[in-house]
């Protein structure tokens, strides 16, 4: 039976989708068989980041709704044979997404996956209720900043209250995956440190993702960002998350600790 | 920016880490939170059935640490409140 992981942060625009991709692909680079399914329903943006848009027949909610069945609305990807996506619709209709429909989804794809990882739409409502409802695992995506943090709490708490594994008195694995995170505000002293973050949310750590151009350059050509380019600074950082996440004890590593204003000045290519 | 501007500026985020340390602590154990809310009224319903309390002398607080959450349940009985049961 493989792991069902929910990629979540109640706060938009945080790195969810990125995440998902560069940590769905980095384990299926360890040759592990890997789904990513797309939650965000109306807002689809996953089959884009994955470059899968165009290939796009049959969603979610087409399987759900018993018009396709799972295997037809699944796509392989064109770089690696182990890695396939399973789109939202672009249906407006928010209860689209029914309970028992998302329940026999993941169970079907629990037998023939090793993972399966939901990437939750923003918010608390019931699309990210649903996403991360049969999870094993959670990644709580979050930013160094103020409101981010506030709603990753609000998150953990959900985690711990509305999913099945909650509900069933066993506890949830939960993960703090930090990104955008920008060492030179961080040296000045003006983004949440590290373990300030850490000390407030009482979560594992499993990982720092810098802020970097390389993660919009991966999107511009539709690829996660491990496939992209995986010398890159986020790609390094995503790898060993997904070492992590699949039970690998790695120091972490806070990205550009050592680069400082002279770096700067001097144009080195930054993270 | 002026590299001296720079210098002078206080640094923020030790603000932004106490400002959120307050406000989620208060999150956490206020209302909205629908299993304190429960078990406030469960307790509360329990104590009443063999003394008499004061409903807003009796606080539960959920506290939470990597591996477990502690829950607090602090509840103040007036000196000769009447006891019921035996
Ligand atoms: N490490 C990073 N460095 C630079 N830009 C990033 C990084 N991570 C994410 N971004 C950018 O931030 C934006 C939002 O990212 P993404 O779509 O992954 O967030 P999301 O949490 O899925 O958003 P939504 O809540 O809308 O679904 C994108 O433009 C993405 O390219
Ligand atoms: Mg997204």
């Amino acid at each position: 039976m493989g792991k069902v992981v929910v990629v979540t942060s109640g706060k938009g625009g945080v790195g969810k989708t990125t995440s998902t991709a560069a940590l769905g692909a980095a384990l299926a680079q360890r040759n592990e068989k890997v789904v990513v399914v797309d939650f965000d329903v109306g807002l689809r943006n996953l089959d884009l980041i994955m470059g899968a848009e165009r290939r796009v027949v049959y969603d979610i909610v087409n399987v759900i709704q018993g018009d396709a069945k799972l295997p037809q609305a699944l796509i392989r990807d064109k770089r690696l044979d182990n890695l396939f996506l399973l789109p939202a619709s672009q249906t407006r209709d928010k209860d689209a997404l029914t309970p028992e429909g998302v329940e026999q989804v993941m169970a079907d794809l629990k037998r023939y996956f090793d993972w399966v990882i939901c990437d939750s739409p923003a918010g608390i409502e019931r699309g990210a209720t649903l996403a991360m409802r049969h999870a094993d695992m959670a990644v709580v995506v979050t930013n160094p900043e103020v409101s981010s943090v506030r709603d990753s709490d609000r998150i953990i708490g959900l985690l711990d209250a509305k999913t099945m594994k909650a509900e069933r008195g066993e506890r949830i694995e939960k993960h703090l995956l930090l990104t955008r995170y920008d060492a030179n505000r961080a040296e000045r002293g003006d983004m949440l440190k590290v373990e300030d973050v850490l000390e407030i949310l009482s979560i594992p750590l499993i990982g720092i993702i810098p802020e970097s151009s390389d993660v919009l350059r991966a999107s511009n050509i539709g690829a996660p960002v491990t496939l992209a380019d995986a010398k890159s600074a986020p790609a390094m950082a995503y790898f060993d998350a997904a070492r992590r996440l699949a039970g690998e004890d790695l120091p972490i590593t806070i990205p550009g600790e050592k680069r400082g204003i002279f770096g700067k000045i001097f144009g080195r290519k930054a993270a | 920016m002026s590299i001296f501007r720079l210098f002078a500026r206080p640094r923020s985020a030790p603000m932004a880490r106490e400002r959120l340390q307050v406000l989620l602590a208060h999150e956490r154990s206020s209302v909205g939170n629908d299993l304190v809310t429960l078990l406030r009224e469960e307790i509360l319903a329990v104590i009443a059935k063999h003394v008499q309390v004061d409903p807003d002398k009796v606080t539960v607080k959920v506290d939470r640490d990597e591996h477990v959450s502690i829950l607090e349940i602090d509840v103040e009985i007036p000196r000769g409140a009447a006891v019921m049961a035996a």
